[in-house]
């Protein structure tokens, strides 16, 4: 059983002496696929320059390709980038050189946090002050037409410092308001303030609205931003909610903190276009566009000529999801802002039956610099979808014609064009390559110097249960790496590494006290067999007790600490955990294994 | 048979308890002092603001970097050695006209006209409302940790014990803290892992000690208390001196090659471990005795031992 546990351990733990592979990543973007012809394309590139291909692989559409060194990668990464175009991002990465029958099997080794391998770490605030002035802007703009939709009077709506605040000019009309917006708005509470002839109905979000508001926030942003994060061709980077207003943004290998910066901040929009139905897409594509249009490309493939004329801006866009008709046919529900919505309808009034294009602005980093340092950015358009105007439209219309996919991508689309909230950086942290290297030196020689004199002691100190110990203590680290290899979350972090030169230190208590108890049992003139019964029994609670609480602060500490302070509690968890496995479990099984049953005279300790 | 300690009899440990409580108490006192006048140090984590770490291509002149540090953006700055004679650290305090990364190219272009070989290695910002709550969450921790304990330790031993160990945690925590104050360390979230981390390994010691206790108590009948600490910290001195040494070991492997980044944790370990040890002796065991320990408060958890089944968990 002992031997089954601590071999498992070693066997996770073995990805870990492989290293790594040079490799450079391929995934695609704007509708694209990477497929088996991608990877053929590539490696025939890479063929014909003369680069070799250690070993390509298509995994999870992604497109990984290890190469030999460092020289190799960055030359095979502009080929690559030159030979598939711009609908694919290719990226520098290390990937694991774990071999495919232990891969098969698992097995892959830790994950390093950033202090280690170097990147960047952003930790982002959702302005929810903004978010929340939106929604009442909103709101505000719904109870005016509800209210003249009813025909219910009213002296004023304003955006008060209690609330939004309806006047009206006497208490029956605000009785009757009050009754309609409750029954057509439930995610508001109304409170009637009216002070002597100030009639007065003030109408605020509910808890479970105002969470649901800052929830989309939240929501919305972390999809843009993944969105923006994979754009910038960054392998396995991190984008994950902290909290109701924070969302963190890890981008390993990063050094140019300025650039990601600008792209995490960049904008991309929407525009609304009227079809130029009267141009000549096969002239315009010669180059003989018509006056006041513009030759744009689908995204789906194939030119389309547009109007110049902007109907709409996605600034007015105030939500979109992806719904289905009564034929259950897929379709994106848009809704527009109160000023969106009057534009809108009075252009679509005129265009009933026209075509009108949606199309897509976005601005990618090309990699360049201007000559002021500052980043070049490539202005992208591209016509996402094209609908027929089936009646004059309003605040609210849908957007049919489209395949299921489609109204799923457009609506995301639609949302991440406009941030409903803007986000702000409150926390950074940039870790230079050399510095993660050097940390990764640091820590591996305070192991081995810390671990050499701790093993030495022991070996002289209580000679053969010092040789049993000494081996515990080796399995023991090795079923840290080897946990900590297994757990997908588990990263290791410097901090992290002291823990585990920490475990090494403290490990060994475990077999000290079972020792200095043998000995004492021994001096007391009990038989061999007794006194290293009666010292595993009796230093077993000791040892439980000392460690519940030392892993209880590990816990709590993991609770409270960020990045690389959870990478130590979580060491230290796992090695508390091994440590009494292999202290208590491990030594004994030995123990018993060489003098169990046996008459012995006289013990190693 | 290689042995540290091969005492004959009991050290009569408690005999030295007064002086040395009051040595305790004064040292408690006298960090309280500093940490009242002084204060302590608080690194990025919590304070907020900026720090760029920097190597150069030869011995940099801190000098030359400071007078270079002239814009507005960059005042304040604080320029120091890090490490090494090329590594330099460059603290900027948060300000409300600029930002991080203007601050940052201030002190890039300032320095690249001292060396233009010069590397970037490390930036970090941390905005003030974060830091404000890191430290707030980092207070908690340590209550919530302390808190915890003292019912754990009560539950399992007693509550006259757990109150005593955790009196020896804040001891040590305070003490800690007194000395980062007085030596003005810079305090970070390491340190506070480091801080945690001793809580931990210092009740590990205390545990040790008054498991020997509570066993004596029922071994030994006739003794008076003061005795069977006497007695059971005498038979625990062998371990506690050879696991203190073996940490100790790797902890200073860990302060002399970890290198900067995690110095402050392994000063925080180093100084944790040498109170907690002593703590857990002196400043645990004597508050039990005063708190009037006897045989009679250690009889109930003798059931709940025994009923821990210990030969089912061997192999």
């Amino acid at each position: 059983m002992v031997i089954l546990i601590i071999a498992i351990g070693g066997f996770y733990a073995i990805p870990n002496l492989f290293g790594e592979d040079h490799a450079v990543q391929v995934v695609a973007t704007r509708g694209a696929e990477v497929s088996a012809s991608t990877l053929s394309t590539v490696n025939e590139v890479l063929k014909s320059k003369g680069i070799a291909v250690k070993r390509s692989e298509l995994e999870n559409g992604q497109l990984l390709v290890r190469l030999n060194n460092g020289e190799e990668q960055l030359v095979a990464k502009e080929i690559i980038s030159d030979a598939l175009g711009d609908k694919y991002t290719v990226a520098l990465n290390l990937a694991p050189a774990t071999p495919k029958w232990l891969e098969a099997m698992g097995g892959s080794p830790m994950k390093l946090g950033l202090d280690l391998r170097g990147g960047v770490h952003f930790l982002m605030e959702v302005d929810m002050g903004e978010a929340l002035r939106k929604m009442s802007e909103a709101k505000v703009a719904d109870f005016r037409t509800d209210l003249r939709a009813e025909k219910i009077r009213y002296a004023g709506i304003r955006n008060g410092a209690k609330g939004i605040e309806i006047k009206f000019r006497d208490a029956e009309t605000l009785a009757k308001a009050e009754n309609f917006l409750k029954s057509r708005s439930n995610d508001m509470v109304f409170v009637d303030k009216t002070v002597g002839d100030d009639y007065v109905l003030v109408a605020n979000p509910s808890e479970a609205y105002l969470k649901q508001v800052k929830e989309e926030a939240l929501q919305q942003n972390i999809t843009t931003l993944r969105n923006r994060v994979n754009e910038l061709g960054v392998a396995e980077p991190v984008v994950q909610r902290q909290g109701a207003e924070r969302i963190i943004v890890e981008l390993p290998g990063v050094q140019d903190t300025a650039r990601a910066k600008e792209i995490l901040s960049a904008t991309a929009s929407i525009e609304f276009h009227m079809v130029d139905q009267k141009a000549d897409v096969q002239a315009a594509m010669s180059g003989r566009v018509p006056a006041g249009s513009e030759l744009y490309q689908r995204r789906s493939g194939g030119p389309v000529v547009l109007k110049k004329a902007v109907m709409l801006t996605g600034d007015h866009i105030q939500g979109a999801q992806p719904s289905f008709d009564e034929y259950s046919r897929p379709q994106v529900s848009i809704n527009l802002d109160a000023k969106g919505g009057s534009i809108f309808s009075n252009v679509t009034k005129d265009n009933i039956g026209n075509p009108m294009a949606t199309l897509f602005i976005e601005y990618k980093d090309t990699g360049e610099k201007n000559a002021d340092g500052s980043v070049k950015m490539k202005k992208i358009e591209e016509v996402i979808s094209v609908a027929t105007i089936q009646a004059r439209l309003g605040r609210n219309f849908v957007i049919t014609g489209l395949e299921h996919a489609e109204a799923q991508n457009l609506a995301l689309l639609l949302r991440a064009g406009a941030l409903i909230a803007p986000v702000y950086i409150v926390e950074e942290r940039t870790i230079g390559p050399s510095l993660g290297a050097e940390n990764i030196q640091n820590g591996m020689q305070a192991m081995i110097w810390g671990m050499a004199v701790v093993l030495i002691f022991m070996l002289v100190y209580y000679r053969g249960f010092g040789l049993i110990a000494n081996l515990a203590l080796t399995a023991n680290l090795v079923m840290v790496v080897g946990v900590m290899s297994m757990i997908p979350g588990a990263v290791l972090t410097l901090p992290g590494i002291a823990g585990m030169v920490l475990t090494v230190g403290m490990a060994v208590d475990g077999n000290v006290l079972i020792y200095e108890r043998i000995r004492e049992e021994l001096r007391n003139g009990r038989s061999v067999q007794q006194a290293i019964h009666e010292g595993y029994g009796n230093a077993f609670s000791t040892i439980a007790d000392a460690n519940i609480t030392t892993f209880m602060t590990a816990l709590i500490l993991f609770a409270v600490g960020t990045g690389a302070v959870k990478g130590f509690a979580v060491t230290l968890m796992i090695g508390i955990a091994t440590s009494m496995f292999t202290s208590i479990v491990g030594t004994r099984s030995i123990v018993n294994a060489i003098w169990g049953g046996k008459r012995v005279k006289k013990l190693s300790i | 048979m290689l042995q540290i300690l091969n005492v004959k009899g009991t050290v009569n440990f408690l005999r030295h308890a007064l002086p040395i409580s009051i040595f305790s108490a004064v040292l408690v006192l006298g960090s309280i002092v500093t940490l009242a006048t002084k204060g302590i140090n608080w690194g990025l984590d919590f304070t907020g603001g900026t720090v760029v770490e920097l190597e150069f291509s030869k011995p940099a002149d801190l000098n030359a970097i400071r007078t270079n540090l002239s814009t507005e953006a960059v005042g304040g700055a604080v320029v120091q050695n890090f490490g090494s004679s090329r590594d330099v650290l460059i603290r900027l305090p948060v300000k409300d006209d600029f930002k991080s990364e203007d601050q940052v190219n201030d002190v890039m272009d300032a320095v690249t006209k001292l060396d233009s070989s010069v590397v970037q290695k490390r930036v970090e910002f941390v905005g003030p409302q974060v830091g404000k709550e890191l430290a707030e969450q980092g207070g908690l921790a340590v209550l919530v940790a302390l808190i915890c304990i003292l019912i754990y330790v009560s539950f399992r031993f007693e509550w006259r014990l757990a109150l005593g160990s955790v009196a020896a945690l804040a001891h040590d925590i305070i003490v800690t803290l007194g000395v980062f104050s007085l030596l003005q360390l810079e305090f970070d979230l390491t340190v506070l892992a480091g801080l945690l981390t001793v809580v931990g390994y210092s009740l590990n010691d205390t545990i040790v000690v008054f498991d020997r206790i509570r066993e004596n108590f029922l071994k030994l009948r006739k003794s008076t208390p003061e005795e069977v600490v006497n007695i059971s910290i005498t038979q625990t001195m062998s371990r506690t001196i050879i696991t203190t040494g073996t940490t100790l070991v790797v902890v200073v492997a860990l302060f002399l090659k970890g290198g900067t980044m995690i110095h402050g944790f392994a000063t925080a370990l180093l100084m944790g471990i040498f109170v907690g040890t002593f703590s857990s002796i002196y400043v645990a065991s004597f508050l039990a005795i005063k708190l009037g320990i006897n045989r009679e408060h250690m009889m109930p958890v003798e059931v709940e031992k025994e009923g821990a089944d210990q030969d089912a968990l061997m192999p």
